[in-house]
């Protein structure tokens, strides 16, 4: 039998994730705080984003194909950790903490301009992002392979890599349809959810992976003036959280689950939907 | 004020309805704004292009490039710096080809960056305050934007009402020769296009749509049932089609199918503006979801808090029960 191989190429690739920790929406009814200027951070769950998630796995998919090393990072806090943490269960060879009062603020340039002081101390073919953080803007990727002069695509959904350094990536567009492209390495590119199936992490995992140093990158281990990044240099800045209000809003049916059922069947039947 | 220009999306001679939403969004910024198209392609298809924006653009200029034939944002990028001023304001459509774009350009333009918005307050100082959603629209934000050496904005689809400025309008101007060549480290091959799958909603009066409330793949059978009994399609939104429990070709929205039912019973989907993009034809939507604070309750007609795991089960008997006596 022949085996088949997505990929023949062996060309080890180092791969660095970019990754952060946000509220779970799926797990969480989003409110406002009573002072109104932020979300009510109290209670919630918070995970790692969802479409960076995608974004490790599939780095981890290249590397067992091709050969190389998965690095992830997060700038962030303490708190963030967990998130490294578990991702280095995934499989991810290596968590860093890019940490410093002097990034607080920072907006999605700042984040790309920290984020490219720390890849200019390494050397990485393959840089990935989620497409879009739950509370951000879909931007940082973009903006990182801007600042690198390095070719970006946005919304991939399928990575092979090719000889010569080149990959062949295609991009999710309308209708469900793809665009391909060939993309010279080194590149960024932003990950679509879909793009693979997560594979599962359990807390043995994340206990066999506790111990693990996890070096912390200061502004000033990575040469960045506090006028470049932070609250200073942000030219976007968040105002105020505010309840939406779209539209006229639905009907809420609010009798028993019984009359609820009636009445849908009912307006089903009325509007042309039951024959 | 900064000049403001709108990047056009067009495709085979027709720009996209963006076109005029963007037109609409400029204004908003500033009410006397005389907004710039720019517009980048090659050929006829352009020319054609150009030709239909006279009635919200005193002023288009053309970028004209073979390399431009296809839209690679990385060429369009490299071709608009060499021609857009620095300090103006620069709209793009917050879709898969402006989300390709516009973060980069902004670094480019050495501008500000705000994307995916949804309205905008008005001009304050040297800032731009505009209204975005965050946390799949649970909550909206007020967000400020540094607009003293410009901006580059992405405007939401459909956010804002198509306006026509100046009916006879239209000057176009010709930008090609201060491109020259182009040439990126990305390369477009080809367009691969969505494979039809078993079903094909987009054929059926009744659509019961499932999402991330469904939970895990072997509750799909509870929403196929319903759709049985009503002689419905289930459909779907992403989140079901990224974990594999349905294929890509049930998937209704911006980055799957559009669908004009008459009835759709959105069952455990929050409602994200990519979804709602395709839903069309205003059916009667019917929204079943145990958050009462989803974003689909916006939108829908009528709305139920219940878990749809019990609910949908329950809907299935009595719809049978009524056929089985009629």
């Amino acid at each position: 039998m022949k085996l088949e191989l997505r990929n023949s190429v062996e060309v080890n690739v180092e791969i660095l994730v970019c990754v952060r920790r946000v509220p779970d929406t799926s797990e969480n009814e989003i409110e406002l705080n009573s002072a109104g200027n932020d979300i009510e951070r109290d209670e919630l769950v918070y995970s790692i984003n969802e479409a960076d998630n995608y974004a490790v796995e599939e780095a981890l998919q290249i590397v067992a194909r091709v050969g190389g090393n998965v690095t992830v990072a997060t700038v962030g806090g303490e708190d963030d950790e967990e998130v490294l943490r578990r991702e280095m269960a995934m499989g991810a060879n290596h968590g860093v903490m890019i940490s410093d009062e002097a990034f607080s603020g920072s907006d999605g340039k700042g984040i790309a301009t920290i984020l490219k002081a720390f890849v200019q101390k390494g050397h990485y073919d393959l840089i990935l992002t989620g497409v879009q953080a739950e509370d951000g803007g879909a931007q940082v990727g973009g903006m990182l392979a801007a600042l690198l002069d390095y070719p970006f695509a946005s919304l991939v959904n399928s990575i092979e890599v090719l000889e010569g350094k080149k990959l062949k990536v295609s991009r999710e567009i309308a209708g469900g349809n793809k665009e391909m492209n060939e993309i010279d390495l080194p590149c960024v590119l932003s990950i679509q959810t879909g793009i693979n199936e997560p594979r599962y992490v359990g807390m043995r995992g994340i206990r066999q992976v506790a111990a693990i140093p996890i070096p912390t990158f200061s502004a000033s281990d990575l040469g960045l003036g506090a006028n470049a990044v932070g609250e200073t240099a942000a030219k976007v800045k968040r105002v105020d959280y505010f309840t939406p209000s779209l539209g006229k809003g639905a009907e809420i049916l609010r009798g028993s689950r019984e009359e609820n059922i009636d009445k849908v069947l009912e307006l089903v039947a009325a509007k042309g939907g039951l024959k | 004020m900064a000049r403001i220009f709108a990047y056009i999306v067009h495709k085979g001679g027709v720009v996209d309805d963006s076109a005029f939403e963007l037109a609409a969004a400029a204004r908003k910024i500033d009410a006397a704004a005389s907004p710039t198209a720019i517009l980048t392609g090659w050929g006829a298809d352009l020319d054609a292009a150009c030709k239909t924006l006279g009635a919200s653009y005193p002023e288009i200029w053309k970028i004209a490039n073979e390399a431009l034939t296809y839209p690679n944002a990385e060429l369009v990028r490299k071709a608009l710096v060499k021609v857009l001023p620095s300090g103006g304001i620069v709209l793009v459509p917050h879709e898969h080809f402006g989300i390709d774009l516009a973060p980069g350009l902004s670094i480019k333009m050495n501008s500000a960056f705000v994307s995916d918005v949804l309205d905008i307050v008005g001009v304050e100082g040297a800032n731009l305050k505009v209204v975005r959603q965050e946390f799949g629209g649970q909550v909206s934000a007020h967000v400020r934007c540094d607009i003293s050496s410009g901006a580059v904005v992405t405007i939401r689809p459909g956010a804002f009402k198509a306006v026509e400025i100046t009916p006879g309008g239209g000057l176009v101007v010709d930008k090609s020769p201060d491109v020259g060549t182009l040439a990126a480290g990305r390369r477009y091959l080809e367009t691969v296009v969505a494979e039809a799958g078993d079903v094909d909603i987009t054929k059926y009066n009744v659509l019961v749509s499932i999402g991330r409330g469904i939970q895990e793949k072997d509750n799909v059978a509870i929403a196929q049932e319903l759709a049985d009994a009503l002689g419905a399609a289930v459909s779907c939104s992403r989140p079901v089609v990224d974990a594999k429990w349905m294929e890509k070709s049930r998937q209704v929205g911006s980055s799957g199918k559009t669908v004009k039912p008459k009835v759709y019973l959105a069952c455990g989907i929050s409602g994200s503006f990519q979804h709602l993009a395709g839903i069309r034809g205003s059916p009667f939507l019917i929204a079943i979801n145990k958050n009462p604070k989803a974003p689909i309750f916006q939108v829908a007609d009528v709305g139920i808090v219940d878990d749809i795991l019990e609910f949908l089960p329950e809907l299935t008997n009595k719809v049978r029960e009524m056929r089985s006596v009629a």
